[in-house]
């Protein structure tokens, strides 16, 4: 076995923590969404508004979907890294995701905001 | 380096409970990458208009989108048990066998039934 230090350069702690991380914020945000879904007086077009209405709940939902994104990065990229063993259709891939959760995150601010 | 045997013929390989639920993860995980852009159309749609929001609603009354949408429901609650055992077991809580094996049972089931009650919801 190699005998290497964690510290120091890049062996995947930063992606590895960053998972663990943002996995909870979104539980944390699971738990919140689910309390105000269930304190809600009706669910219909303007009471689902009213929900992303103040600008803390869109913060703490942005905060939710970028956690996701990096989460959602770091998990597609594990999956190619396993499976795709042909460096450049790996690459396009891995530019492929990026670019995508860049525009999602582009997009949720958008939807977020428009409220 | 000495020749080890590989034995990767996935229909032959017995996973036990605790990598079903391992692969179960990852697969719930891609499955949620792949449904993002109809998960944002969908929240976009909901807050757009009472018009899109209507739209939205009787598309749901479709048996079709109903089923992919408590798939996906599945998904996350599936991946969000694993994913909550897995943090379990990077503190060291439950890596013993026995503990492993039940945990994986509670992952399943818990996701199982809730995903049930969504859907009962749904419908």
């Amino acid at each position: 076995m190699v005998n290497r230090e964690v510290i120091g350069a890049h062996y995947g702690l930063g992606g590895w923590l960053a998972q663990r991380v943002t996995a909870i914020v979104m539980a944390l945000y699971t738990l919140l969404f689910l309390i105000l879904m269930v304190r809600a007086p009706q669910l219909d077009f303007s009471g689902w508004r009213m929900l992303f209405a103040p600008q803390w709940m869109k913060l703490a939902t942005l905060l939710f979907l970028a956690g996701l994104y990096l989460h959602a990065w770091i998990g597609v990229r594990n999956i190619f890294m396993d499976y795709i063993k042909s460096n450049s259709l790996r690459l396009v891939l891995h530019v492929s995701a990026i670019v995508w959760l860049l525009v999602c995150a582009g997009w949720s601010v958008q939807i977020l905001w428009s409220v | 380096m000495s020749k080890r045997p590989i034995y990767l013929n996935l229909f032959q390989i017995r996973l036990p409970l605790p990598g079903l639920i391992s692969i179960m993860h990852r697969v719930s995980g891609a499955l949620l990458f792949l449904a993002l852009p109809l998960l944002l159309c969908g929240l976009q749609q909901s807050l757009t208009s009472a018009e899109s929001f209507t739209t939205l609603q009787t598309a749901f009354s479709h048996w079709g989108v109903k089923l992919v949408a408590i798939a996906l429901v599945w998904g996350y609650l599936h991946h969000l048990c694993a994913g909550l055992r897995h943090l379990a077991l990077d503190l060291d809580i439950g890596t013993e066998l026995a503990a492993a094996r039940t945990s994986s049972v509670f992952v399943l089931g818990i996701s199982i039934v809730l995903t049930v009650v969504v859907a009962a919801l749904l419908w």
